[in-house]
This record gives structure tokens, C-alpha cells and sequence, in this order.
């Protein structure tokens, strides 16, 4: 019995070696990368020795990058700037509009409510494309192409479902008793949302915020199909950067880092919210 | 209530409003619906028009032309072809990695918790990002990966640039995106499951891999079943991983369907086709997602009914 428990822990080790490096392995690379020079990048054969710089880092930040040949003026920190406050608009609204309509679903119970709650959830799966390819035609008739409002309303598209379906959840999970115990303390409709129903349902909210946040920041489609130029997100703005001719390898690379560093810190900040809001609730993990 | 009295005004006003509540509260959801099914609908009357942005005097219904076409259009079998093997092949090895994992990170431990919140990272990182990760990784001249392959004696590795290999390439980058998605999901499930039978079976000494047949796959099958028609439903859609890496490409070797229509509208110009081709696309998520919701939904009750 111990023999075969001492070689199955092995064989364990191995295979979580394996996975750990297969998953963790491209991000190290892309970091160890942002830190050299295209003559260490370039070399055969790669090598992790290196002598660490922060030039491309600097060159970013300072939105002039040194090519091979000429100087290019890119704006990266204005792509990452883009994100941030599509991000965070986007969020803001998508609580403030989806969360007392969460409470509407869980509560109120109305006529039409769950067909609305249907279509939201059912275009949540559908392709983005269908919806997104006719905005931009209207968009363009109504002066909306191109615009921090237009972005945002469409972003909606993605952030209202998560939150009106997770929040609603966390709604109908607390007892509606507590409710109507202090209504009839003689408190109104809004002050027992606000003092009971809000602090209760408080995980599920920073759950769905957080999510929305992620899912508003990693989005590529949107962006690519509305923004131009000078209102595109980091997502978008780094693929235009890979096809710039005379651009260091490195300072791509650190542009991955800069894009994907306010994700990695908010999901490892609050791992058990995240958690949580990726099964959607559809199980207490 | 004919009286007028001092506190009357606002009783009432409470009242018409309560009545209203639920509208006025579901109103920003409502018009987050209208607002996706006028474009919607306008998506459907494009599909059956002939409708090129280069040439709008010749706009006109054409009724079911588009679809028809696609019958004897053999760019678009390429296209269901390709997108029907990209969701095939990324959620089958995704489904069997993830439960491999998710088996071996199931003892609640540190280091098993430690080890399953770095796994998330990639799951964090945005699908286009992960693709230029991976293409700074396979780049011919200077890619780590391409070193790797020529050490195993793979001359002159092209990747996402050689059709043979191109498929592969991007379902590596969805496997290492999104495994972790259904990591997370199968470790939930099977830390949220009655721990009787696993004890009544160690008792009786009934071998291991009769267990995981016999009583773990099959209380696991509702998660695994809600995380097989997530993931089906997302990657037969699949647009960033692909658009970034070869956008499309070599040729039409990875144009997907959302790909192809995105190609269709904006390079091609043509309206309707790219209408019908997501149309056609929107009927067969439409369909998985039906079924979704209602597995879900009973999965979401009975986590309720055990909380």
C-alpha cells in the first residue's frame, strides 16, 4: 500500500508541475521579456540571464518609443487611460441602473418581468456582432458613432445582464420576513432597501461589480466594431501596436504587462468574490 | 380620502408610485432590452436583403436569397466547418483538462488553494492579450515556442502562419484561457458534494476508479453539463482569439463565423450576407442557450435548497 501511495504522490507532483507551468508559463515570458532589450530578445539561444532594463517601460509611459529606425509617437497611456474609464463609467452605471432592477425582479414580482429578464439573459449568449454590426449603422445616423456615451451604452449590453442576473439572485436569497419586519417599524420602501436589502446582498453586488469590471475591460469587439483611434482600450490599441513597423518586441511586451496588471490585481484583491460571480451563482463554491 | 388633509398628498402620491415601482425600477432593463432587440430585428430584415454598403441603390429584399445561397456557397460550409472543429476541439480538451485538475486540487488545502487561484490568472487576462502573448511566444525569429519545437526537431515551426498548424495554435491559446473557467466550475461542484457515499464506499473498499465511474461523474454530470454548454456556446462564437492572432487567416483557414461576418461587413461590404451568416449563427446559440438556462436554473435551486 505505502509504495503505491509514494509513487501515485509523485506522479501527482508531475502532473501539477505540468499544468503549472503550461498556465503560468507564458505570463513569466512576457514579464521576463518587458525587461530586455530586442539585442537579449533576439538572441539565440533565449536565455532567462539577463541584465534587466526599464526602457520599455519608460518609453511607454513617456509615449515616445525608440525604433530600430525612427522614432514613433504612440499613445499608449492614452489607451490605457480609454480602459479605465470605459471601465469603471461602465460599472458605475451598470450598478446604478442594475441593481434597484435587480431588487425590482426579486421583490416586485410584475407582470412582463420575467420575459424581460429573459431576453437579457438569452442575448447575453447570443453573438455580439448581430446586435453590435446594425448600432454602428444607427450610431452613425444618430451621432453616437465614436463616442465615450456611445461606448458606454453599449457596454451595458454585457454589464447589465451579469448584474441584474447575479444580483437578483442575492436578492431572493435573503428572507423577505427581515423586510417586512421593518417596514412595519414604519420604515418606507426605500429605507428598507437601502438599510436592509443592500447591506445583505452586499457580497453578491461587489461580486457582479467586480465581474462586469473584468468583462468591461477585457472586451475586444465592441471597441474594434465603434471606437477609432483615440478612444480605443488597451485590448484594442495593443493590436495595432504588434503591426507598427520599428517597434521594439520588448515594449510590446510591456504593454501586455501594464494591460493585464489591473485585472491580475483586482482578481487576486478579491479572489472569493470572484469566485462566486464566475459560477454565476449557480453553485455556493 | 375626499378630504384633503395635511398628510393625504404624499399617502397618495406613495400610492401611485408603489403601483409604478417595479417600472420605474426595471426601466434602465427594459429599454437594455428594446435597445438589443431593434438592432436585432434590423439585423433580421438585413439578412434578407440584398444589401451592399459599396452599391446602396441596389438595396432591396430579396427574401431568403442569402440563405439559399449558403447552400451551394462553399465558404460558407468552410466556415460552419471550422467553427463547428474550433468549439469541437477547444471545449473537448478543455472539459478533460479541467476535470483533471479539478480532481487533483479537490483536498481543501493551502497549497491546493494557492495553486487553483493561480491557475485564474489566465482566465483573467483578455482573450486579444492572451493571443499577442502567444504570438510574441511562436514569432519565427525570436519565439520561445518555436525554439522549443526546433529542439524536439520540428524545423522552421510557423504556427498561426502555416494553415496546417494555424487551428492548432489558436485552440492552444483558448485552452490556455479558458480551462481554468471550467477548472473552477467542476473543483465548486465537487467540493459542494454529500460526503456519504465517498465514506460508505472507502468502508467497503470499493476500488477508486469504480468510484469515480460510478458515484463521482455522475453526481458531477449537472456541472459538467452547465460548464460543456457554457464553453460550447462562447467558443462556436469565438471572435478576439482568432481575429487577433491571424484574423482569419492563412487564406480561410480560421474564419469562424463571427470572423467571416465581421470580414463580410467591413471588408466586403456586404450587409446582407454578414446578416445572414449570424443570423444562421444566433439560431444555433439561441438553441444551446435555451437549454442552458433551464439546466442552470435547476442547478441554481437545488445550490439554494442545500444552502
Amino acid at each position: 500500500m505505502q509504495s503505491v501511495s509514494t509513487l501515485e504522490r509523485v506522479l501527482r507532483g508531475i502532473a501539477i508541475t505540468v499544468i503549472i507551468l503550461f498556465f503560468m508559463f507564458p505570463i513569466l515570458w512576457i514579464f521576463l521579456m518587458s525587461f530586455q532589450t530586442n539585442e537579449t530578445i533576439l538572441r539565440v539561444p533565449p536565455s532567462i540571464f539577463f541584465e534587466p532594463t526599464l526602457v520599455n517601460y519608460k518609453a511607454l509611459i513617456s509615449g515616445r518609443l525608440e525604433g530600430s529606425t525612427a522614432t514613433l509617437e504612440i499613445a499608449f497611456m492614452s489607451n490605457l487611460y480609454n480602459s479605465l474609464f470605459l471601465s469603471v463609467t461602465s460599472v458605475t452605471v451598470g450598478l446604478l441602473l442594475g441593481v434597484p432592477a435587480a431588487y425590482a425582479f426579486a421583490r416586485l414580482k410584475f407582470r412582463g418581468s420575467e420575459d424581460i429578464a429573459f431576453t437579457l439573459l438569452s442575448f447575453r449568449f447570443a453573438p455580439p456582432l448581430l446586435v453590435l454590426l446594425p448600432l454602428t449603422i444607427y450610431f452613425q445616423q444618430i451621432g453616437l458613432a465614436d463616442t465615450y456615451v456611445g461606448l458606454i451604452w453599449v457596454y451595458q449590453l454585457i454589464v447589465l445582464p451579469l448584474i441584474l442576473w447575479i444580483v437578483r439572485g442575492y436578492f431572493e436569497d435573503i428572507p423577505a420576513d427581515i423586510e417586512y419586519a421593518y417596514r412595519i417599524a414604519g420604515h418606507g420602501f426605500w429605507a428598507t432597501f437601502r438599510r436592509i436589502a443592500l447591506p445583505l446582498a452586499g457580497p453578491g453586488i461587489a461580486a457582479a461589480g467586480l465581474l462586469a469590471f473584468i468583462f468591461a475591460w477585457n472586451n475586444f469587439i465592441f471597441a474594434l466594431v465603434l471606437a477609432s483611434a483615440d478612444k480605443q482600450p488597451v485590448t484594442v490599441g495593443a493590436l495595432a501596436f504588434i503591426t507598427a513597423s520599428g517597434i521594439n518586441y520588448g515594449q510590446i511586451a510591456a504593454g501586455i504587462i501594464l494591460s493585464i496588471a489591473p485585472t491580475f490585481a483586482l482578481a487576486l484583491y478579491a479572489q472569493r468574490y470572484l469566485v462566486e460571480g464566475l459560477s454565476l451563482g449557480a453553485v455556493k463554491g | 380620502m375626499t378630504t384633503a388633509t395635511a398628510g393625504d398628498p404624499p399617502k397618495r402620491t406613495f400610492k401611485i408610485s408603489k403601483r409604478y415601482l417595479p417600472y420605474l425600477l426595471s426601466l434602465p432593463a427594459l429599454l437594455t432590452c428594446i435597445g438589443i432587440l431593434i438592432p436585432f430585428f434590423t439585423a433580421v430584415a438585413y439578412s434578407l436583403q440584398r444589401y451592399r454598403l459599396s452599391q446602396p441603390w441596389a438595396r432591396e429584399y430579396n427574401w431568403g436569397a442569402n440563405y439559399l445561397n449558403f447552400l451551394s456557397d462553399p465558404s460558407f460550409w468552410n466556415t460552419l466547418k471550422v467553427s463547428l472543429t474550433y468549439a469541437f476541439l477547444t471545449v473537448g480538451i478543455e472539459l478533460l483538462l479541467g476535470l483533471g485538475i479539478a480532481l487533483l486540487l479537490q483536498k481543501r488545502t493551502r497549497f491546493n488553494n494557492f495553486v487553483s487561484i493561480m491557475l485564474l490568472m489566465p482566465l483573467m487576462t483578455a482573450p486579444a492579450l492572451a493571443s499577442l502573448m502567444w504570438k510574441l511566444m511562436t514569432n519565427p525569429g525570436f519565439g520561445i515556442l518555436s525554439y522549443f519545437a526546433e529542439l524536439l526537431g520540428i524545423e522552421d515551426m510557423r504556427w498561426a502562419s502555416d494553415p496546417s498548424t494555424a487551428m492548432l495554435t489558436v485552440v492552444i491559446v483558448d485552452v490556455w484561457v479558458y480551462t481554468p473557467f471550467i477548472m473552477i466550475l467542476l473543483l465548486a461542484g465537487l467540493r459542494s458534494l454529500p460526503r456519504q457515499p465517498f465514506e460508505a464506499a472507502e468502508l467497503d473498499g470499493v476500488p477508486r476508479l469504480f468510484v469515480f465511474w460510478r458515484i463521482t461523474l455522475p453526481m458531477l454530470t449537472p456541472f459538467l453539463l452547465t460548464a460543456t454548454l457554457f464553453r460550447v456556446i462562447e467558443s462556436i462564437q469565438q471572435f478576439d482569439i482568432i481575429y487577433a492572432m491571424t484574423q482569419g487567416g492563412p487564406g480561410d483557414t480560421l474564419t469562424v463565423f463571427q470572423v467571416e461576418a465581421y470580414l463580410n461587413f467591413f471588408q466586403s461590404t456586404n450587409v446582407g450576407r454578414s446578416a445572414a451568416l449570424l443570423m444562421i449563427l444566433w439560431a444555433i446559440t439561441y438553441f444551446l442557450s435555451s437549454v442552458f438556462i433551464k439546466n442552470w436554473l435547476r442547478l441554481r435551486e437545488r445550490a439554494r435548497g442545500e444552502a
